[in-house]
Formats: C-alpha cells, structure tokens, sequence
C-alpha cells in the first residue's frame, strides 16, 4: 500500500487540486497495485495503457481548468456496465468477446466528470449471487481474514470485485449495481461504504440487466462522503431510460452537515430475525446509541411484511431475468455453440455459456411466469411487494431514516453455503426490502465482528431523499470511527 | 347471412380477423430506427433492435398518437392507462427473446366497423381491441443450404394489432371487413394497408355452427396475405370443417397456415403445442398513461372519416347512397370529386367522376396522381355541358380527347368546332327543311306517333354532326310540327 493508493476519493481530489500530485503519479500507483492484488482475483480486465492514456488526458484537462467533479480519479468499474471497446462479460461464458460499441450512460456520466478506468471488476455471473462465486472466471478472495485464521474468505456479491478492489486499496472508488443487496452486503463484508441510490436515480441504460425493475448503480468507497461524491456524478435523469427519474441531481456532499439533532431514525422490529449473530445484534443497538448520542431520537417501528421480501425478491428478480436473458442465444454476440436445429444451437450455446446459478434463476423464473403458475406466483409475488413498498411509506411518515444491520453475519469462507442455495439467499434478509420498494441505502462499516471481520449499518431512506442517508451516516461513520484494515492490502 | 349446405343440412360460418397493421411512422416502436420499406438488409436496426445487453426500449409518442387516432376512428374506447408486456418466445429473428406487446390491458377497447355490402345495405362488425406491439425480424432460409439469414430492419417496428369480435358470417363479410378497416386506416394516415408489402396482414378465426347453435371449436389461419386469400381461405377452411364434422369428427383447436399459391392450408401447431407465452408488464417501461386533453385534441382534429363523408354526400349533395359509396372508399377519390363537384351539379359530377373518369383511369392504368385529366379539366367540362355550350353527348367525346392530349375541354371544343348550335334561326331553317322533305312522318306525327319526335330530332343532329342544342331542337320542332 503507497501512501497515493491508501487516501480517500477526498484526499486524492484535494492533492490533485492542490497540484501536489498527478492524475498519472496517483493512477500510475493503482496500477501498480491492481497489479499486485492479483490473487484476489478482483479484476476480470485490467486496462492500464487506457488508465494511463485517460490520467494524461485528465492532467491537460486540469491544467486547462476543466476539472470535472471526479477529475483525474482512478476506479474499478463493475463489469456489468458496457464500456466502448473494452471487454464486457458481466463474469459469464455466453459474453465471450464481447466489446460494446458504445458507453453505459453511468460509466459515460463518469468518465465526463473526469475519472480515470482501472479496470473492469468481476461480480458474480449476471449479479446472480451473495458471494461473488458464482463467475465464470472464478471467485473474488475477500481482503480481510478472521484473526488467526488464513482461510480465504468470499467478499460477498455481486459487486464483490469491486468491494475487494477498493478495501485492499487497488480502486479510490467503484461501481457497483444492486438488486438485492449486491452493492450493500458486499460493502459490509469488504468493510468498506456502499450506496443503492434509489431506484431511478441512476440510468440502467448500458448496465446488462438482471432484474430491471430492480437494478439500480451505485457507488462503493471507503467513506460516505467518498460515495457522496461518486453518486453526484453518476446520477442523473436520462431520456434513454424509461424508468429514469426526472429530477435534480443535489450536491450530496453538501448535505453532510453532521446535524442530525431531533431526526427521528426507525428501528424496525421484524428485523430481530432468528438466528441473527449475537454480535451483529449489539452492533446495532451500538448504532441507535451513536445516534442518539448525536441527538436523534430512536423510534421502534413496523414493517410487517419483512419476512414476505425474500421469497416475493426469489419470486420476481428470477422472472425478470429469465426474460432478460432471452436474448443471450447465440446468434448475435457472445458464445456459440453449434447445433443440427436452431432449438439444438440454443440449447448447446445456452447450457454451456451459463453457469448453475444462472440456470437455476432462468428455470425458476421461467416456472413462476408460466401458465398455471403465474397467479400464484408471480402475481401474489407482484402485490407482496406493493405491500412492502406501504409498509415504508407508512414507516416514513413518522421516522426520517431507518437502522438495520446491513447482513445477518459476516463475510464466510469460499465454498461455504455453494450447495444450500436457501442460506446462500438469507444474506439478503436485509437488504431485500428496500430494494423492493426502491428506496435508497447505504452500508457503512462499523465494527469488527469476534473474529476480527468488518460488519455494516445499513440507513435507509425516503425515495429520492439520499441526502438524509448521507447525513445520517456520516454521523454514524464519524462515531463508529472504523480503522481497522483488512489482511491483504495491495502493493 | 349466407349458408353453407352439407350433406346432413345447413351450418353457418362464424368469423374473426385479426388484423396487424403497421403504424405509419418514421421511427420505430421503441427505437430510433428507420421504418422505410425495401432498405438493403440489417442498415435501419438501431442497438435496441438488435436486443444488444443493457440496451433499453423508450415508447415512440408519434405512434401512440397514431394508435389513438386509430382507436378514434374505429369509435372505440381509448383507455388511459394501458400496460407494455413481454411475450416469451425464442426465435432467430425476435433478437430480445420476447415481443414487447400489450395483453391484459390495451390502449384501445371496444368499438364498431359498419361494412357496405355489395347490395347497398350496411352491417356493424364489434371490434374487440387494438394493441400496439413489436414486429419481429425476418428469416430468409434459401439463401443457403444449412443456415437462415436474419433481416432484422423489420425488428421493432410498430404494429397495430386490431381483433374484431366473432361478428362476420361470410367471406363477403370478411373481404368487406377488410377494405372497410383499410379504407379507415387510410383516410386516418395510420397504416398503408398495402398487403403485398406485408403491412397489412390478416388472422383468421373460423369456426363452424348449425343455424341458432352456440358456437363450436375455432381454428385461426395465419398470416393471410391479400383480401382475395381471406375470402379463399375462409371458403376452404368452412368446406373443410364442414366435411370433418359431417363425418362426425370433430374440430382440432389450432393454428393452420395459409398457401395462397395452392390455395390449401395445413396445420402449424395444435392447443397441446401452443407457446406458453409467459407475458409480465415489461419492468423496462411505465405503465403508459395518456392525457384525457390530449386524447380530445387528437379526437377533434381526426379527418372525416368514410361513414360521415357518405352520410354528407347523400345529404347535401343529394347522392345515392351507393354512388356515395363508391365515392367514399378512397380518400383522394373523395376529395377528388369534392374538387369537381365544387359550386357545379353534384349529381352531374359524381355522374362523371363514377362513369367515363373511373372507366377511363381503369382502360388506362392511370390514378389520380397521373391521369392526364384533373379535377381542375374535369370540371371545366362540365362547365361546358352546364352552360349549354355543349351537350353530354358531345361532352363524352370531348372527354376523350382530353384524356388523350391532357387539354383544357374549352380548347378542344374550340378547335374542332364543337360547339353546339343554339342559334334557333338556324335550328327553325333546318326544321323547315325537313318538315318540307318527310311529309309522311309529319302525317303520322299530327296522327298522334308522339314517339316519331324522336326520328325528327335525330334528322337535325344528323345534319348537324350532332351539335344541335338538343332542347332547343325539342322545342323548335314541337312549334313547328304544331
């Protein structure tokens, strides 16, 4: 770890304002530690000659003063997002060689605020998993060891690439995508700060879909205001999206005015679940103290259908995706299998480019939207929901934010839970909700667990209120004061 | 009603069509593609068409004025909120692996297609819905011997799915169905209604029935490509149900496909095979709400339309309802004769337009656009005929050398001399004379033969090559003859 790959996106951006340093001295240094980092298998592709070549074009930028809100920064860009001439795989067979002829709005939106590709970080198959194991060129080693104890551990998904890239300080920052948690829980697992912006905040135009209705970018940094300043430049309305929203993207790093007295924060009950860890469960009740300590007021609420989301989230992001994964069948891009018939090429290019994972999803979600099954399922699946979006939006008329915990244990052992799909899927317990209702969340790290690995807070907030999210966990970030570091830090 | 007679009595055909028409529109359903006809293969497919990862459809506004306008015109209910759904199929040319369509709630409901029967007399077919959804790409299998080559320019163009209720009772029907919903979707600009190109393409439902009976099992023909191989097909498939169910079989539910070279039909899948098309609201997209004020602004600036313009001629211009009828059923023929019949006899120029102009367009392979004789000459000459300056006789003749030189029927007359004799001291002379030289007729004339008049107005003419002002000659002639 160099002193360049260890500071914050606030840091570096002061430094480069400052002209103490480069965008090509601080890319030059994450090249070198992506580099390094290797073995944790983070990046699926690296690009350095276009880190280098996007670093010099950010210097003559600044020194022109046409600095951008993200000028001169190097990250890692989950590779779910389709970038120009770069590889794009979203960690499965069937993309194979597949270079996108054009730009997702998200990484464009980034790129013109001027921030610099690392690489290309790898996820779980199509976002399908809570532990980055599922992709096809192979698992993501979580950063952080249990103390005394050298197993390798999963970072958690889907975005476990880049939550491994930024803990072991090879990204100032990256993208993620969430659809269920897979921004959130591996930011808990990795010990570092993710961001779901609410659903609409960020075009999906570009992003390979999983679950439309529920995918939503965002940003992953080691601190809040690192993921503030993501947000600010991702975000935004885009007319190409049809589920974008239309409103001001604010200055969330403005918002962070650590003033959260007489903010009314909701503690919902039906979150105790069984079999929660003992010590995710004082972690949380250290969260509410943090915060009252800082003058907001802890208020239990309800939201009764909590315990409907996962299986209403297993019911409608598998139908999603086995629609939205119709078009990988060989005959435009990506893998092909030969067959006698059309129907044979399908099945040998589909059987062989997807993973079991995916396989399972398409099946389920095929099976639920099929006729016969469609009312029970999806359908019943389909008003769960809605349910679960009133449960907040009653919630949200009393409390500004709501504190859970952001996973109901911390970062397991790769391999663990790969043939028991169920306790693979409770790692979602908590997250799943809001990213039915489409509301904004954030984890934050704050605290170790026993055996020395990072557990997350989640804050959730009102639909398109991310700045309250913001502020709330930069007061929480502030008292939680995490500094622990993982195992493994890069070069 | 018409009847079909088997062998153990009479059955009654039931019908409904299912008719896709493309939208017209420059751009796609959900892409900015071009929609134009004959481009060199796979050069107007945008990334969307194309079904490329992350790529997202964004709903063509134009066409959805143009389904509403359609709805409008068909006197249907238009409902505010419509849902896009995903219909589930795997084929090569459907690049995204679902159709994007609309299934439990269209944009376009219930409404009413009067038809003009042959006789004259009308009858209104329901119509169900309108959906809009996506075209799929084309297959070309004989370009090579093992592999297909996809078109996908066709991919995602707009097309306006309009079910009729099970309503008609014949191929007639059916045929008069079909032109009525063409003439429709041509006077409202929303579909060319050119079959041959494929942007007009029927289903068929036929199922078969005793008079009174309720209804039996359907089959549904598709992709019937031309008015005439609706009506064939719905001969055939009625024959063939019939003699299945004399037989004492029964009819399969399923979907047949129409050969119109051989004229035969043979099944594509039955109800066991059918697609499960796993339709869900496509998450991509909105639940699509229109404005009521918008929907009213469309509504009062839709063209009139076939129903109320014949309704008008027969009124004001004093039309029979069938020649109304026939000048109704093509929107320019309409306007065509408006420009004719303007501050003239109305009669007299649907008369024109109706006889010698559409007699002379069909001898010639002309239309409107190219026909040397405008509504501008056309009614110059009947201004001619009006004015006495020439009579309807002469006035076919002077037509023809119209369409033969594209002149002005005033030039014409004029240089050939054509005018007629009004002059009635050159009438009186000419009477005189053959008065003085035909003593016979006069005799049986004054014996009471009123119908000899006839043979002495045919002497003037004779003598003047026809160009006697026939009135006057009448009126001449009765003085004279006394």
């Amino acid at each position: 770890m160099s002193e360049l790959t260890n500071l914050t996106i606030v840091g570096a951006r002061d430094l480069l304002a400052k002209g103490e340093i480069s965008s090509k001295e601080l890319t030059e240094a994450h090249i070198v530690a992506v580099e390094a980092a290797r073995p944790l298998n983070a990046f699926i592709t690296e690009t350095p000659e276009k880190a280098l070549e996007m670093a010099r074009a950010s210097d003559t930028r600044r020194a022109a003063g046409e600095a951008g809100i993200l000028e001169g920064l190097p990250i890692g860009m989950k590779d779910l997002f389709c970038t120009e001439g770069v590889l794009t795989t979203a960690a499965s067979h069937i993309l194979d060689g597949f270079h996108p002829t054009y730009e997702s709005t998200v990484s464009r939106n980034m790129w013109d605020a001027g921030a610099v590709l690392l690489g290309k970080t790898n996820l779980d198959e199509f976002a399908m998993g809570s532990s980055n194991m599922t992709s096809f060129y192979g698992g993501v080693e979580n950063p952080w060891r249990r103390s005394g104890d050298n197993r390798p551990l999963v970072p958690g998904g889907s975005s476990g690439g880049s939550a491994t890239a930024v803990a072991a300080r090879c990204a100032l920052g990256a993208t993620g995508t969430d659809t269920g948690g897979s921004i959130r829980q591996p930011a808990a697992f990795c010990g570092i700060v993710g961001m779901k912006p609410t659903y609409g905040r960020c075009s999906r135009w570009g992003i390979v879909a999983f679950a439309s209705s529920l995918d939503q970018a965002g940003p992953m940094a080691r601190s809040v205001q690192d993921t503030a300043i993501l947000l600010r430049a991702m975000a935004g309305y885009d007319a190409k999206d049809s589920t974008s929203v239309n409103v001001a993207v604010p200055d969330y790093e403005a918002a962070m005015t650590g003033d959260v007295k007489g903010m009314k924060i909701g503690i919902p009950k039906e979150y105790r679940v069984d079999g929660m860890a003992g010590e995710i469960d004082q972690l949380w009740q250290q969260g509410i103290k943090w915060l009252e300590e800082a003058g907001a007021e802890a208020v239990e609420i309800s939201l009764p259908h909590t315990r409907y989301a996962l299986p209403t989230y297993y019911i409608i992001s598998p139908a999603e995706a086995s629609s939205n994964l119709a078009r990988y069948d060989g005959v435009r891009y990506g893998l092909r299998e030969e067959g006698a018939t059309l129907d044979q090429m399908y099945e040998a290019t589909r059987g062989k480019g997807f993973g079991a994972e995916v396989q399972r999803r398409v099946l389920i979600g095929t099976y639920v939207l099929s006729a016969g099954y469609y009312d029970a399922y999806y359908n019943k699946a389909r008003k769960v929901r809605s349910l679960i979006a009133g449960d907040f939006a009653k919630a949200y008329e009393k409390v500004d934010a709501i504190l859970t915990p952001t996973a109901p244990s911390p970062a397991f052992g790769m391999g663990d839970k790969m043939d028991d799909p169920i306790a693979m899927y409770l790692n979602d317990v908590f997250t799943v909700p809001a990213s039915l209702a489409g509301l904004p969340g954030i984890s934050i790290p704050a605290g170790l667990s026993a055996e020395g690995l990072p557990l997350g807070l989640q804050l959730l907030g009102k639909a398109f209120d991310e700045e309250t999210v913001f502020k709330v966990a930069g007061v929480l970030e502030a008292a939680a004061a995490f500094e622990a570091k993982p195992a493994f830090l890069a070069a | 009603m018409s009847l079909i007679k088997g062998k153990t009595g009479e059955w009654e055909m039931v019908i409904g069509l299912e008719v896709h028409a493309q939208v017209i529109s420059k751009s796609k359903l959900f892409s900015g593609a071009s929609t134009e006809f004959g481009a060199v293969p796979n050069s107007q497919v945008s990334l969307v068409d194309a079904a490329m990862p992350g790529m997202l459809p964004v709903l063509n506004k134009y066409v959805v004025e143009q389904a509403v306008r359609t709805g409008l015109g068909l006197k249907a209910q238009i409902n505010l909120t419509s849902v896009f759904e995903r219909k589930n199929y795997f084929y090569a040319d459907l690049p995204q692996g679902y159709q994007i369509s609309q299934y439990l709630q269209p944009i376009v409901g219930e409404g009413t297609i009067i038809l003009d029967l042959e006789d004259g007399e009308t009858r209104e077919v329901g119509i169900e819905r309108l959906h809009l959804e996506q075209d799929a790409g084309k297959s070309i299998h004989d370009q090579h011997p093992t592999q297909s080559y996809i078109d996908l320019n066709r991919s995602g163009v707009a097309l306006m799915e309009i079910v009729s209720k099970p309503d008609m009772r014949s191929a007639e029907e059916a045929g008069a169905y079909l032109r009525k919903l063409r003439t429709i979707l041509r006077y409202l600009g929303t579909c060319d209604g050119n079959m041959d190109e494929g942007s007009m393409r029927a289903d068929v439902n036929l199922s078969m029935r005793r008079p009174g009976e309720p209804m039996g099992t359907r089959t549904e023909t598709k992709n019937v490509n031309s008015i005439r191989f609706v009506q064939q097909a719905i001969e055939q498939e009625a024959r063939r149900q019939v003699q299945v169910l004399e037989d004492g079989g029964k009819i399969v539910q399923e979907t047949r496909l129409y050969d119109g070279m051989k004229g035969t039909s043979r099944s594509m899948r039955s109800k066991e095979e059918a697609h499960d098309y796993r339709y869900f609201p496509d998450p991509d997209l909105l639940p699509l709400e229109l404005d009521a004020a918008w929907v009213e602004d469309i509504k009062t600036k839709l063209p009139e339309l076939p129903d109320e313009k014949k309704a008008r001629f027969v009124k004001d211009f004093g039309l029979s309802i069938y020649d109304a009828g026939v000048l109704v059923a093509d929107r320019d023929t309409a306007a065509f004769f408006e420009t004719v019949a303007e501050g003239r006899d109305p009669k007299l120029a649907a008369n024109w337009v109706i006889g010698d102009y559409f007699g002379a367009l069909n001898k010639s392979g002309a239309d409107l656009q190219t026909a040397p004789v405008d509504a501008g000459k056309l009614g110059g000459l009947l201004d001619l005929i009006t004015d006495g300056t020439i009579s309807g006789r002469i006035a076919k003749e002077v037509f023809e050398e119209m369409w033969e030189r594209g002149e002005e029927a005033a030039a014409i007359v004029e240089a050939k001399g054509l005018k007629q004799i009004s002059d009635s001291s050159e009438i009186e002379g000419l009477v005189d004379e053959i008065i003085a030289g035909n003593p016979g007729q006069v005799e049986q004339f004054k014996g009471g033969n009123e119908k000899i008049l006839g043979w002495f107005v045919g002497q003037v003419m004779k003598a003047t090559q026809g160009k006697a002002n026939p009135g006057l000659v009448n009126q001449v002639l009765r003085k004279k003859l006394g």
